[in-house]
């Protein structure tokens, strides 16, 4: 099934399946208040980044940038610049649309459109970008089942979508980002409403897309962090202080062998 | 079964137990309902025509009765069920007898109208019109159909214009937030207490007299648009506004423009609320007689014509015949009440039936 949708992908996506994601000296404010400072994050294809760090860090503002979500808070300001496989987001060379079509996001809390059944909030994304999906059955099987929710819901395709449950809806939110073929997926904390077993079925889905999508995942969880994930940044906001990033690279390292000593207390659980 | 078991606690069985829904009314409910209000009524009948010396007033009689009854189905509900149970009950009753007594002038009014209307409605009155009806032939004679026609013709183009403007005007004032929102948002709720006759006016001033377009209905539906569009743009806007901001940047996020986020996922989401607002805007108008007298005049005479010459409509109808000295013609005005309180309820009808049936297609695999 891998094979096949990697052979319709090429058809869809520009370029190389995945796109390199580059944040160069990222800050932001909200209003007067500064929550992140002078953030250097490199995410490349092919790899699944982690953003790991206490509650209020920073790490969904840091995500929110990278597909221009932030600027929708209405006093949200930002320095720096983001690079999709070299062109700058915020240029002018790229279309706001583009950009959050290419860079998708499943949010913190799952948010499917309830006007929709569950098929439509599958599809909504190509109806939202004015186009129309060659077999509409096969992709709404497809993006299903690599959110691990096609078992449970595939008698009932046209039932309203708030009927489902809070662990549910999310998986059909991951669903639906799917669907529109990004080069790049964010997702904020997306295991926090599920079972230990969709849990790991996400992130076996993580695992299996981390070859056609650029993966960048924020985590409560230090074991998911270093199941899924070949890099990890670790993100702090020290008192009255913006959020940086205080150690970055490799998974491995950075939970085996973390240069920072913040780093290890954290990852060791000994933080606060 | 153990000592320190609670009284009632019996030993956990192996039988299916029945399914119920919690709290739900069941047919001793109603039993306990009625025996509190037959006896009661019994004892109050016993107080005042057996056992004083004086009778009372109906109204007297009712409160006693009331009071009877509060306690009787207090004493029975406690019995039965705890008095838990009965403190829920009672609330009921109390809150029931509230919603009762506020529905009550409504339903005075409206039980009264069906009664007048009914005894002169006939199936004529659909299809006559009251040009060939003298003042002296009786109200079974001549009817309202120019007017009914009328009616449905000016709240049509009225509705035609002000529903997608207001619509429109409720998403920028929301959605689109643009610079002129706020004074926008201050002259439409202004504009919500228009006095429907300065309406007319404006509209017998300018296009009538000034731009010489002559009466028509179709003046009548520009002058009831201006009533109807701040209505429905504020009552669509707070529709808009309880519709979460996830479900933007949900659409957003998967790369849609913001116009097709509105268009497929805020409209659709807050569909309901729409159609309610629609009905509040078209209830605004349906009875406007003021400005209709100073733009459409009325007339007994058929013209289907809303663009061209004076129309009819259902409330100048009613105003005209009121106001003659016959009784058959105020027969008839009551006949024509009745119909604009039935053409109400079906267009509500029709618009719930709409936001239903959309609502469930909606949920379908329509495209
Ligand atoms: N819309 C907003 N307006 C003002 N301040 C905000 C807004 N959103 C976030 N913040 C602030 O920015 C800081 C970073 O928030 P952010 O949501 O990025 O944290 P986080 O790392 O994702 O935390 P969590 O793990 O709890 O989700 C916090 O101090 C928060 O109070
Ligand atoms: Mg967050």
């Amino acid at each position: 099934m891998t094979a096949d949708t990697q052979v319709t992908d090429t058809t869809d996506a520009p370029g190389p399946a995945g796109g390199t994601l580059d944040a160069v000296g990222v800050s932001a404010w909200f209003g007067q208040r500064k929550v992140l400072e002078q953030v250097d994050i490199v995410m490349n294809s092919g790899e699944v980044t982690a953003l790991i760090g206490p509650s209020g860090c920073g790490k969904s503002t840091f995500l929110r940038i990278l597909n221009r979500m932030h600027e929708l808070v209405p006093a949200a300001t930002l320095a720096g610049s983001v690079l999709l496989d070299g062109e700058d987001v915020y240029g002018t060379a790229l279309a706001l649309t583009e950009v959050r079509r290419r860079i998708g996001m499943v949010f913190q809390k799952p948010n499917p459109f309830p006007a929709m059944s569950i098929a439509d909030n599958v599809t909504a994304g190509l109806k939202l970008t004015g186009r129309r999906p060659a077999d509409r059955e096969a992709l709404v099987e497809e993006c299903l089942r690599r959110a691990s929710l096609w078992d449970e819901v595939r008698g009932r395709l046209t039932a309203p979508a708030g009927g489902l449950s809070g662990g549910q809806q999310q998986r059909l939110c991951i669903a639906r980002s799917l669907a529109v073929r990004p080069d790049v997926l964010l997702m904020d904390e997306p295991c926090s409403a599920l079972d230990p077993t969709s849990t790991r079925r996400v992130e076996e889905t993580i695992g299996e897309l981390k070859e056609q999508v650029t993966i960048v995942i924020v985590t409560h969880n230090m074991q998911q962090a270093q199941r899924v994930s070949q890099r990890c940044a670790f993100f702090l906001a020290e008192e009255d202080s913006p959020g940086r990033v205080v150690e970055q690279g490799p998974t491995e390292q950075v939970f085996q062998h973390p240069e920072d000593p913040r780093t290890a207390d954290y990852v060791n659980g000994r933080f606060g | 079964m153990t000592v320190t078991a609670p009284a009632g606690a019996r030993p956990r069985s192996r039988v299916a137990a029945a399914r119920r829904r919690p709290g739900a009314w069941r047919l001793s409910d109603s039993i306990e309902l009625a025996a509190a209000a037959a006896s009661s009524y019994v004892l109050t009948w016993l107080i005042f025509g057996r056992l004083m010396p004086f009778t009372v007033q109906p109204a007297g009689f009712a409160i006693c009765w009331y009071a009877l009854f509060l306690g009787a189905y207090w004493g029975v509900a406690r019995d039965s069920s705890g008095p838990v149970v009965a403190r829920d009950r009672i609330m009921a009753v109390l809150i029931s007898t509230g919603a009762g007594l506020a529905l009550a002038p409504l339903l005075l009014v409206i039980g009264y109208v069906v009664y007048r209307g009914l005894s002169s409605l006939r199936p004529g009155f659909l299809l006559e019109t009251m040009q060939l009806t003298g003042p002296l032939q009786p109200a079974t004679e001549g009817g309202g159909m120019h007017s009914i026609l009328g009616t449905i013709e000016q709240v049509g183009i009225a509705a035609l214009i002000s529903v997608p403007l207001g619509i429109l005007t409720a998403v920028y004032l929301n959605e689109v937030k643009g610079p002129i929102a706020a004074p926008a948002r201050l002259v439409a709720s202004a504009m919500t207490a228009l006095p429907s006759v300065v309406a007319g006016l404006f509209v017998y001033a300018l296009l009538i007299v000034r731009l010489r377009w002559g009466f028509s209905g179709f003046a009548g539906s520009l002058a009831l648009a201006i009533l109807m569009l701040p209505t429905v743009t504020i009552a669509a806007e707070q529709v808009l506004r309880i519709v979460p901001g996830s479900l933007r940047e949900a659409a957003l996020a998967l790369g849609g423009p913001e116009w097709r986020a509105v268009a497929l996922v805020v409209l659709p989401t807050a569909r309901t609320g729409l159609i309610t607002a629609v009905i509040l805007g078209t209830a605004r108008i349906i009875g406007e007689t003021a400005p209709m007298m100073l733009t459409a005049v009325g007339t007994k005479i058929l013209n289907p014509n809303p663009f061209g010459g004076i129309q009819d409509d259902l409330p100048l109808f009613v105003y005209h015949q009121i106001r003659a000295p016959q009784d058959t013609s105020v027969d008839r005005a009551w006949a024509g009440s009745l119909v604009l309180l039935i053409l109400v309820l079906l267009l509500f009808l029709l618009a719930r039936a709409g936001g239903q049936g959309g609502r469930r297609s909606g949920k379908g695999t329509r495209r």
